[in-house]
């Protein structure tokens, strides 16, 4: 693996050998010296054309837990608002030494295009572009999804999922639909007929527009941030209505099987998709997703960067 | 004094017999046995001889972006693809949509002298869609405007397009719309399907141009005028161009080689080379435009070249400007996609880049039958022959070609316009 652009680009194999080098290293982590040597004098840049201060955090927390070099390069605007271009700050960063790049943007596929232009040579993250996909959110979701109904091990064969709210615009939701879908889970998507993607009938999940009907059959819930802004372009007519037909409450849960999570990528509109209740109660598993964050972009830096799954072992 | 003459020695009329076309003064003085015409010879035995290429649908870039293309470069790639007449849309800056800009395109085209350029006038003030251009001063310019078109935008307003429609009736005028409702196509990046959903890029839906579509030519019916579709894209649009032909409206329409053979497929690389307007759909719409160009449904291929400097491509997808060079492979895309699947043969080819375009965009002296006393605008190819697409080497100032390192077949080996050589063996004429 040089790049990690797509959730879809991970078959079972590899996807659970991210997920297992990322137990590995939470384990690690939970020392009281956090840090490996394991990516001494490499260099990660972060690369951000989006403001997300939660992923650049993560993944800058993850590099210096594997002692790489972290280099923070906050890009504003893109060559739309006549700023450098992803190709000079590609060619700048590649001059500079970089291993790799951790980039965030708002177009989609332009991960890609860094990847395969020949602007650089590093490897490529994609960390979230525009409303493609945003893979190591997947993983996160995922490990911690395996940790609560898999005993953090194998695959997530037979585990039933549901991705609810604003599909269409998720990058998120793309990036568990086919990751988890790999893992061998069954996905259904909720959402309003508006929100959903064109041709999502030829996704690989089940497609519903009624939440209390899927609720009593999955073992975990992902809810995702719906912006309000959404209305103005008639995608639905107003947040009450939204909330009420595909929020998250203290009714909703009652209909969840005991066992069952609820996920949510953050940030939360609390009183939107998801009621403050659910949100601070008990099944909900916010806070681990972050810290299960750290741990699978550790992994994924340092699958591609160090490769050498050897040297973890030891240490653990 | 004896008048020159120019002897195409062997050369096969649409692929017909071969023959020695002799041209002299500009037009075809005789059509004679193989071997027994006399004057400068250009040997053509084995070579197909077609009426020049007209096409409806360019962008020339002058004035305004001399940096992606000029007048004379797109002349220049214009006659090495087998073109004879271009018409040159007005999406410039500034916009042409007075006559001193359309003065000035054809001006500029006259001075380079390769094709005859047709300046096409803004049909809005600005392409802004509100006020009509004065379409009149265009047509009674030095540049003689028939076509009129907004292109790059719509003339969405229903009210703007049903006058539009009526005022060129005037002066035999044509109005060419880009067919795309705007509110359905905010932010469009590629064709609207599973492929938009799960490449995360905003979907351009068929439904925004077949809606345009099928209101204008409810308008061209109902106030019997003249309407020209540009770059049909989608087997909807065929069907309601079918449905409007049958019932004896007055429109036309064009495909760009481009929706003839590439694909929706090709945008999940993400790269901006294929990223066009409207976008590369799926090939179930290239079967569809394809069968409706070879049934006579669709009248003309039209290249809708559209140059843009390197960097406006070597960016990300959303970033990047939409359109494709189409000058110089034109007619080769046409040889694979419509003569060697046998939808077309080398008159009806002929037909639909020469004949109907001229006929559609008023272009006198083009789009003739090769008989005596036509216009000597003939274009010669070699259909055998196969040639591998390198940007770089192509004429236009522009290299944003979406079939670099792609062997075609099909070669233009010799132009004439008005009887003098633009091209020989394949590079201008000096």
């Amino acid at each position: 693996m040089r790049h990690l652009l797509s959730a879809g680009d991970l078959d079972v194999d590899s996807a659970c050998l991210i997920l297992d080098t990322a137990a590995q290293l939470a384990a690690i982590t939970d020392r009281s010296v956090k840090k490996l040597p394991t990516l001494r004098g490499r260099t990660v840049v972060n690369l951000f054309f989006e403001d997300s201060t939660r992923t650049r955090i993560s993944f800058e927390i993850a590099a210096k837990r594997l002692s790489a070099d972290v280099i923070n390069f906050a890009a504003k605007g893109s060559s739309v608002s006549k700023g450098e271009s992803l190709k000079d700050t590609a060619l700048t960063l590649e001059a500079m030494g970089a291993d790799a790049v951790v980039i965030r943007h708002g177009s989609s596929g332009a991960p890609h295009r860094l990847a395969t232009a020949g602007w650089i040579q590093g490897s490529v993250v994609n960390a979230g572009d525009g409303t493609h996909e945003h893979p190591t959110q997947a993983l996160l979701d995922a490990f911690t999804i395996r940790h609560h109904l898999r005993d953090n091990a194998g695959d997530l064969a037979g585990v039933r999922v549901a991705i609810v709210g604003d599909i269409l615009h998720s990058r998120v939701a793309r990036s568990n639909v086919l990751l988890l879908r790999t893992l061998g889970a069954h996905v259904t998507v909720v959402a309003p007929p508006t929100l959903l993607p064109y041709g999502v009938g030829e996704w690989s999940c089940a497609v519903s527009y009624d939440l209390d009907e899927v609720l009593p059959h999955v073992d975990a819930v992902m809810m995702l941030r719906v912006q309000s802004e959404r209305m103005l372009a008639a995608y639905f007519p107003s947040v009450n209505e939204y909330g009420r037909r595909y929020g998250l409450d203290t009714r909703r849960m009652g209909l969840l099987p005991a066992h069952a999570i609820v996920l949510h990528p953050g940030p939360m509109n609390r009183g939107m998709e998801i009621s403050a209740d659910v949100a601070d109660g008990e099944r909900a598993v916010m806070v681990e997703q972050v810290s299960n964050g750290v741990s699978i972009r550790m992994a994924v830096l340092y699958l591609l960067l160090g490769g050498m799954t050897d040297d973890v072992k030891k240490e653990t | 004094m004896p008048q020159e003459k120019t002897v195409l020695r062997g050369v096969r009329p649409y692929g017909e017999d071969p023959v020695d076309i002799v041209v002299a003064a500009g037009v075809i003085a005789e059509i004679a046995a193989a071997g027994s015409g006399s004057g400068r010879i250009i040997e053509a035995s084995g070579l197909i001889a077609l009426p020049g290429f007209v096409d409806v649908h360019t962008h020339l870039r002058e004035p305004g972006r001399e940096d992606a293309e000029t007048v004379e470069t797109g002349s220049r790639a214009a006659a090495l693809g087998g073109f004879t007449a271009v018409f040159a849309m007005a999406n410039t800056s500034p916009v042409a949509d007075t006559a001193g800009v359309v003065e000035q395109v054809w001006h500029l085209g006259k001075a380079t002298g390769l094709v005859d350029v047709f300046p096409i006038g803004a049909v809005t003030v600005g392409l802004a869609g509100e006020q009509l251009a004065e379409l009149g001063a265009m047509a009674t310019s030095a540049a003689q405007v028939r076509m009129f078109s907004d292109d790059g935008k719509c003339v969405h307003d229903a009210a703007i397009m049903r006058r539009a429609l009526e005022y060129v009736k005037a002066f035999d005028g044509v109005i060419a719309q880009h067919a795309q409702e705007p509110r359905l196509t905010v932010d469009a990046q590629m064709n609207e399907g599973v492929l938009s959903g799960q490449l995360g890029l905003t979907g351009w839906p068929g439904v925004a141009e077949e809606s345009i579509i099928a209101r204008d030519v409810l308008l061209a019916e109902h106030v019997d005028s003249r309407l020209h579709v540009c770059h049909v894209s989608t087997a909807g649009s065929v069907e309601v161009i079918r449905w409007a032909k049958s019932r004896g409206i007055n429109v036309t329409a064009e495909v760009t080689p481009h929706h003839l053979l590439l694909t929706e497929d090709l945008v999940a690389s993400y790269d901006p080379i294929y990223k066009v307007n409207p976008p590369l759909r799926a090939s179930s719409d290239v079967a569809a435009l394809r069968a409706a160009l070879a049934d006579g449904t669709i009248d003309a291929i039209a290249t809708d070249h559209a140059p843009h400097p390197h960097e406006d491509k070597d960016c990300e997808w959303a970033a990047a400007a939409f359109g494709m060079l189409g000058l110089q492979t034109a007619f080769s895309v046409a040889v694979l996609t419509m003569i060697d699947s046998g939808l077309l043969d080398w008159r009806t080819l002929a037909d639909r880049m020469s004949v109907r375009p001229a006929r559609i965009g008023r272009a006198l002296g083009h789009g003739h039958d090769l008989k005596v006393g036509a216009p000597a605008n003939i274009c010669v190819v070699d259909p055998g022959a196969s040639w591998v697409v390198e940007p770089a080497t192509l004429a236009s100032k522009s290299r944003n070609s979406p079939y670099s390192g792609m062997t075609l077949p099909g070669k233009v080996m010799h132009v004439l316009k008005a009887g003098k050589p633009t091209v020989e063996e394949g590079d201008l004429a000096c």
